[in-house]
């Protein structure tokens, strides 16, 4: 029996950079010999027992459990342990790949980077169970199935930070929690046994590093090597403000309201009076400039020739029937 | 080949403030022998946003506007990528949980009808893809695009969460190397530009509350696309459209550069390589100068 390898050619440009003695990162290339069974992790090691030494990496558990190795390939975010490279030639249809730091902004080593600011805000929002226990209970606080489904998995998070580093807003806004973050404080929320519910409520409802400044992307989503659905956790936490009636009176919520409003009027969104009416009559001043634009390109119904859904009757009962929630 | 009817879910913007996208995705569908039926009695689809507030009621409006293609017993097709991800969503949603499904169809008997999830729901983008196909939509070009670098910027809600793009959509694409909207450029013999914020969000859901964040995110991607050399961008999302076209002086002050990009609708850049008269494709509603097209 033949026990010939069948292997593939593959090249590896790989992010290099020491924060101690480089001025500039470079990018060094590594052209390999791959097998259909080899992980990026693989690679990693590869490159540093076959090319140089000093490549830098973090790996530990290598069971895709604790989130050490998380980097990202052709700008896609991988846990190296989990993903196979085969299947990234197959993805991309290419035999290059790019290996980089999850932010190369952050970078200290090649691969290893400053997470600090992920755990100092993973930290802001109470990361743990808060709950008054006897200190000599006579039995275990019990939690049903379907109270632990409730969870909605949110407790698969690893934090590798594949989702924090592939978010956008938490590129352009540093005070921004990230997705983790909130997938964290979503999963204690919803956690039968804590206490702390309000107070990590009134933390991610705070305009610029709260829940309102998600732009909605589904990176987080698309990132999560768990699925966690980090995106699926903060819709959730903002039901949660609303239901706690903890959901202060501002431009975000009243623009998520305001949805509601428009829908019972004309079925369709009436664009300029959900702006006016998140805004404010005040607020609404500072959009001038681009109505002013857009009114001369025709681009603003005024409100007399606001166009109406057919059937409005039907939404109009649907919207008394079906809501469950009010502000 | 059988002839083409989707039932058109326009969306609020296409009505509103993008009054050019509806004229040229219906102009480019005659041309092609389309034949679409406006869904009228459609509401909004909450834009990501009811759901914040009320997500039980999202699922029963957007489970409507379903119903709607359903009686009409035709695939949906939708013109804004925020609609796709909000109707797809519910759809998946729906058809997955059997119990949620009858909690909204309890909703909707109240006004006679009933979510089946016969219809499918996908964006104009991927029906002209894998339903009239590129070749041929390459065969009826009569003005190609060669003199011109396109950048296609694909929007978010098209491409993620990809395994709801490829169930709903029916169309494989990478979301981290997205290629639908550039291999279209291509049959329209345009060349697409290689950038690297063409699968970025533009930060158009966050423009009230946080419009420093969505000036920068659009005005990186417009950078972007200007320092690799751009002639023009195409969207097949009416919101990315918004902050790309109608902001851009707004966005240059947050970036401090200038920016001069003209920005077209995927219907409006097929349009004008089907040879339909700019008027016809609604381009004199297009903020960023687009005389030159």
């Amino acid at each position: 029996m033949s026990t010939e390898r069948i292997t593939k050619k593959i090249t590896f440009k790989t992010f290099r950079f020491n924060a101690e003695t480089d001025y500039l990162p470079y990018f060094k290339t590594y052209e390999m010999e791959v097998g259909k069974d080899e992980l990026v992790l693989d690679i990693l090691n590869r490159i540093k027992w076959e090319f140089d030494g000093s490549f830098s990496y973090r790996r530990s558990c290598r069971h895709g459990i604790c989130g050490a190795c998380a980097i990202k390939v052709n700008g896609k975010p991988v846990l190296s342990c989990k993903q196979n490279v085969w299947e990234l030639l197959e993805i991309f249809k290419t035999d290059t790949l790019l290996l980089e730091p999850q932010n190369k902004g952050r970078a200290v080593k090649d691969m290893i980077i400053d997470r600090s600011d992920f755990w100092e805000k993973h930290a802001k929002l109470k990361p743990y169970l808060e709950a008054e226990i006897d200190e000599h209970p006579e039995e275990e606080i019990r939690v049903s199935p379907k109270e632990a489904e409730a969870l909605l998995e949110a407790d698969y998070c690893i934090q590798c930070g594949s989702c924090y580093y592939a978010c956008p807003v938490v590129e352009v806004n540093e005070e921004y929690f990230g997705p983790a973050q909130f997938a964290k404080a979503y999963r204690f929320n919803a956690d039968v046994r804590d206490n702390a519910k309000t107070e990590r409520l009134e933390k991610v409802r705070e305009m610029g590093p709260g829940v309102w400044d998600c732009v909605k992307c589904m990176e987080c989503a698309e990132a999560c090597p768990k699925d966690v659905n980090p995106i699926e956790k903060i819709t959730k936490l903002h039901n949660q403000l609303f239901e706690e009636g903890l959901a202060q009176d501002n431009v975000a919520t009243r623009h998520a309201v305001g949805f509601k409003h428009s829908i019972v009027k004309h079925g369709i969104l009436d664009e300029g009076e959900l702006v006016r009416y998140s805004e404010g009559n005040i607020g609404v001043l500072k959009h001038l400039p681009e109505a002013i634009a857009m009114f001369k390109k025709g681009k603003i119904v005024m409100p007399w020739n606001m166009p109406k859904s057919k059937n409005l009757d039907e939404i109009q009962t649907l919207v008394k029937s079906s809501s469950k929630v009010k502000f | 080949m059988a002839e083409l009817k989707y039932a058109l879910y326009t969306g609020c913007t296409a009505r509103e403030s993008t009054p050019e996208l509806l004229m040229s995705t219906l102009a480019v569908a005659e041309k092609l022998g389309i034949e679409l039926v406006l869904l009228d009695e459609a509401s909004c689809c909450g834009a990501s946003h009811l759901q914040d507030f009320d997500d039980f009621l999202s699922l029963v409006l957007n489970a409507r506007n379903i119903c709607y293609a359903e009686k009409l017993e035709l695939p949906m097709i939708t013109i804004c990528n925020t609609c796709q991800l909000n109707t797809a969503m519910t759809k998946e949603r729906l058809d997955n949980d059997d119990d949620l499904k009858s909690q909204v169809n309890e909703k909707l008997a109240e006004v006679g009808l009933e979510y089946k999830g016969t219809s499918s729901v996908r964006h104009f983008l991927y029906a002209l893809i894998e339903d009239y196909g590129l070749d041929k939509l390459a065969e009826k070009v009569e003005k190609p695009l060669s003199d011109f670098n396109v950048a296609a910027f694909y929007g978010c809600h098209n491409i993620r969460p990809s395994h709801l793009h490829t169930e709903q959509n029916g169309s494989e694409e990478n979301p981290y190397n997205p290629t639908s909207l550039d291999r279209l450029i291509e049959a329209l013999q345009g060349k697409s530009v290689d950038y690297e914020s063409k699968n970025k969000c533009c930060g158009f859901h966050a423009d009230l509350q946080a419009p420093k964040t969505a000036n920068r995110l659009t005005g990186t991607a417009l950078l972007d696309a200007m320092d690799n050399d751009a002639d023009m961008m195409v969207t097949p999302c009416p919101l990315c459209h918004l902050n790309m076209d109608v902001k851009q002086h707004a966005v240059a002050k947050e970036m401090g550069r200038d920016i001069a990009m003209p920005v077209l609708h995927l219907p409006q850049l097929i349009g004008l390589a089907l040879g339909i008269e700019p008027q016809k494709l609604g381009l004199q509603h297009n903020v960023a100068d687009v005389t030159f097209v």
